[in-house]
């Protein structure tokens, strides 16, 4: 039986038994569920071999709304924890787990596929083109991103879970102090994610540059996609410092390497500077799709065209290229001289000015505007203010010698979840309901819309700012208890109570979902918004190739130029569209990373190899395969146009 | 699919000249991988513990013959896309042949080093700066081995299927990949060996 211990839990309790059984059940359930409605070959041609951008772009929203309920579960628990003085609902090691997966869960395995889903479904139709420029790829990098997700998510029912907080600092992370698999697994599954990833850069990168509608010049193109290539670009090379580190740290873990030991020279500050160096960043590839979400959205309902765009684009390069040079903010107290910690500071006090450029641009579009308070808007004039208050706060971690109070309390949890819930978060459920109808062909109920924002947003508050005063008071962040004579016991209920309410507001969220899939109306136009920009120019549902005819760009606004002022957006007729052949390659690709991602946690080298090979093989067959993809007709695409158009006005 | 014939034949579709520039990028995700390694590298390069230390383990003479096969099938990979280019395939093949075989004895060269060190006690395990030390170095050589099988697949492919706009643009890819880790192995060269030895 030796060979099965290794995936026991080395710390179980009743929870996580509880949750093994849940998830073999859903499990059981949904393979009996898809046999039942003989849905396997529908399962595997329309969506497992999918190289649509739209398709999937809607995995990976899937995946991000899992996870957001995954890792909504962690804190929850984690809150509830800390509600009363010396509360025994979770040990130490319990809580020291759960931290860490939420953190990894949140950031990488949600806010990262949330924001893959917008680049995916959105940047094509923004820039009129008709797929990305390597669709085949796309397809692996998302593969790539699920198998890591699954991968992790399985860490806490087999062999035990992470547990040295999400920036798994050395020496904690080594084998001496932590002996479980569970390091392994964030070395291996982040990694397998972070690949996809990079790859999804390369793609959108290529995509952006080169495959824009005839007429858009760089400087016409929507904020959002300028903040996707921007995003992606930062992507490109920020990943690789992450792939290098994690590679490290699993030699560490599993080769018996010194680098990031104590031991034989070994370098534990080594691992903290390349996380952050590829942390830090990684802040901002989350924040600024979130800003062009927001750029789009605030000027389709204060019906203006967005001010100042070329101090937009100029503040996002600004932002940028700052972000690869203030990454010693993270461990100002941790030994490095007052020379370096002067210029990290200002090099981060810096970047509140693009940002605050941002904010006044944003602040002056809807000056003199016809504001229209829409959902996604009201969860808009909630994220500037609040928002404001996580930049602040930001800047006054920024100094280094006040940062020797902050650090590692909770004023810093309650900092990042102030930019975090307000600023991604809130764009993530803006851009959701705004681009619902183009997604699934109806609206999401404004009414229990706008109760979602505002309860998440008083629970937000509720949450979050008592935090910062039990953290200027000295609780440290990631410890599991406190003690009655502290005095921290109301501030942490309160915080408690707004953790719920928060819960509330996603339970809200999914009821609107339920809601309005059996009761909104069908009947919309491709254009509910009364938008500016091409997503809104093709049908709804959008037709596989996108577009019938290739538009032709004039302005920033295209759309609403062909509204209001008479431009021409399609001219020419309707030619024979080449499109790219779904492939089961990078499924199973995904798959074999799985098994070796799987083996290299127990080490079983045997299965590693196998895996090893299998990727090898896909890599090698990808070569010799002759794929020149297929056309459709004018025909069929005159069916689709006439069938699309009848259903609607 | 259009066809631009004005173009070189690995630019001729939309579609090749897409997988060019996609390749640039990821260029350049390379070059920020093996940036931190080089910056990982001059971190821990002094941090030896009870190992040996750069200058007493280096030996200069595998690690020229190294250089040189290494930029010569560099420069034989650019024949190659010469001859390509004036759609010569044998020539091309015979090009990407001796490449290929020069790449196969860098690696023999490599292996044989890596030998050599773990015979002097410098091993994965012995201290940060050999870890560092046989990751870079095992980074590139990792590189080169999946470019040889990779540059194979593509002279078997050139062989079987002429000189198309595929496998023109596949082996033009190939190249800059190729060159791509001659210039690696140029800072590798100078700044690992050189400097170590000095
Ligand atoms: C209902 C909403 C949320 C609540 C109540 C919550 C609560 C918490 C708590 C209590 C901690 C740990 C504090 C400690 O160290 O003891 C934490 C850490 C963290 N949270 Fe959240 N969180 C929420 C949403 C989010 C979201 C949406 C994200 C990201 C998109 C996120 C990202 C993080 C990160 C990165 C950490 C740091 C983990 C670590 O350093 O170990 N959280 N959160
Ligand atoms: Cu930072």
């Amino acid at each position: 039986m030796d060979f099965f211990e290794r995936f026991a839990v080395p710390h179980p309790s009743f929870l996580i038994y509880a949750s093994m059984v849940g998830i073999g059940l859903t499990m059981i359930a949904i393979v009996i569920g898809i046999t039942y409605f003989k849905k396997w070959g529908y399962l595997w041609s329309e969506w497992l071999t999918t190289v649509d951008h739209k398709r999937i772009g809607i995995m990976y929203l899937l995946s991000a709304l899992l996870m957001l309920f995954r890792g909504g579960v962690d804190a929850i628990m984690m809150r509830s924890q800390l509600a009363l003085p010396d509360n025994t609902l979770l040990d130490s090691q319990h809580y020291n787990e759960i931290f860490t997966t939420h953190g990894v869960v949140m950031i990488l395995f949600m806010a990262m596929p949330f924001i893959m889903f917008f680049f995916n479904f959105i940047v094509p139709l923004q820039i009129g083109a008709r797929d990305v420029a390597f669709p085949r790829l796309n397809a692996i990098s998302f593969w790539l991103f699920f198998m890591g997700m699954g991968l992790f998510n399985l860490s806490f029912i087999i062999g035990g879970s992470p547990d040295a907080g999400w920036t798994s600092y050395f020496p904690l992370a080594g084998n001496e102090f932590s002996s479980s698999v569970g390091t392994n697994y964030y070395m291996i599954a982040i990694q397998i994610a972070g690949i996809g990833t990079l790859l999804t850069g390369i793609n959108f990168m290529t995509t952006i540059l080169k495959m824009r509608a005839p007429g858009m010049t760089l400087m016409k193109m929507p904020m959002f996609t300028w903040s996707a290539f921007i995003a992606n670009v930062i992507i490109v090379f920020a990943f690789p410092v992450l792939t290098v580190a994690l590679a490290m740290g699993t030699m560490d873990r599993l080769f018996g390497t010194n680098f990031f030991t104590t031991v034989n020279g070994g370098m534990d500050m080594l691992w903290a500077n390349l996380f952050w160096v590829w942390g830090h960043p990684e802040v901002y590839i989350l924040i600024l799709p979130a800003f062009g979400l927001y750029s789009e959205i605030i000027s389709t309902f204060a019906k203006r065209n967005l001010y100042g765009y070329k101090s937009m684009v100029a503040s996002m390069v600004l932002i940028s290229l700052l972000s690869f040079f203030v990454w010693a903010h993270h461990f100002f107290t941790m030994g490095q001289g007052a020379l370096t910690n002067s210029i990290f500071s200002i090099t981060t006090m810096a970047i509140a000015v693009p940002t605050g450029v941002k904010i006044f641009n944003w602040l002056f579009t809807l000056w003199k505007g016809k504001i229209e308070f829409t959902t996604p808007m009201l969860y808009s004039m909630l994220f500037i203010p609040l928002f404001t208050l996580g930049g602040v706060t930001g800047v006054m971690l920024a100094m280094s010698a006040a940062d020797y109070q902050y650090h590692n309390t909770m004023f810093l949890v309650a900092h990042f979840h102030n930019v975090i819930i307000p600023g991604v978060v809130y764009a993530m459920l803006a851009g959701l309901t705004y681009y619902w109808p183009k997604l699934f062909g109806f609206m999401l109920n404004e009414k229990l819309g706008k109760w979602t924002a505002w309860v998440l947003s008083i629970g937000f508050v509720l949450a979050f700012i008592p935090m910062y005063i039990t953290g200027l008071d000295g609780q440290a962040r990631r410890m599991y208890t406190y003690s009655e004579s502290t005095g921290f016991g109301l501030l942490n209920m309160v915080s408690f109570v707004g953790a719920a309410i928060m819960a509330v507001g996603f339970v809200l969220l999914v009821y609107n979902i339920y809601y309005s899939t059996r009761y909104a109306s069908r009947d919309i136009s491709n254009d509910p918004w009364d938008a500016r920009s091409l997503e809104w120019a093709t049908h709804t549902p959008v037709p596989e190739y996108n577009f019938a005819i290739t538009p032709q760009v004039n302005t920033t606004q295209p759309f609403w130029d062909s509204k209001k002022n008479g431009h021409q957006l399609f001219k020419g007729k309707i030619e024979k569209i080449h499109m790219p052949n779904n492939s089961g390659l990078p499924f199973i690709m995904g798959c074999f990373f799985f098994v070796f991602g799987f083996a290299m946690v127990f080490s079983m080298w045997p299965l590693v190899i196998i895996g090893l090979i299998g990727i090898l093989a896909c890599l090698a067959y990808r070569s010799f395969e002759k794929d020149h993809g297929r056309y459709i007709s004018v025909e069929e695409i005159e069916e689709t146009e006439t069938k699309l158009r009848g259903a609607k006005q | 699919m259009k066809v631009d014939n004005s173009l070189p034949l690995e630019y001729s579709t939309e579609e090749n000249s897409l997988k060019i520039l996609g390749f640039w990028i990821f260029l350049g995700a390379e070059i920020m991988l093996f940036a931190t390694l080089f910056a990982s590298y001059f971190t821990l390069v002094n941090r030896t513990g009870n190992g040996p230390t750069g200058a007493e383990i280096f030996e200069i003479t595998p690690v020229l013959i190294e250089t040189i096969l290494l930029l010569t099938s560099s420069f034989t990979i650019g024949l190659g896309i010469h001859a390509m280019r004036i759609g010569n395939k044998k020539a091309t093949m015979a090009f990407f042949f001796i490449t290929l075989l020069l790449g196969a004895g860098f690696l023999g060269f490599e292996i044989f080093e890596f030998v050599h060190y773990v015979h002097v006690g410098a091993t994965l395990q012995t201290s940060a700066f050999t870890a560092i030390l046989l990751t870079t170095l095992g980074t590139h050589g990792l590189h080169v081995t999946f470019g040889f099988f990779w540059g194979l697949f593509i002279l078997l492919q050139i062989k079987k299927r002429g000189l198309t706009r595929e496998t023109a643009n596949k082996s033009f890819i190939f190249s800059l990949y190729w060159h791509f880790l001659d210039v690696v192995w140029i800072f590798i060269f100078s700044f690992i060996y050189l400097k170590g030895m000095m």
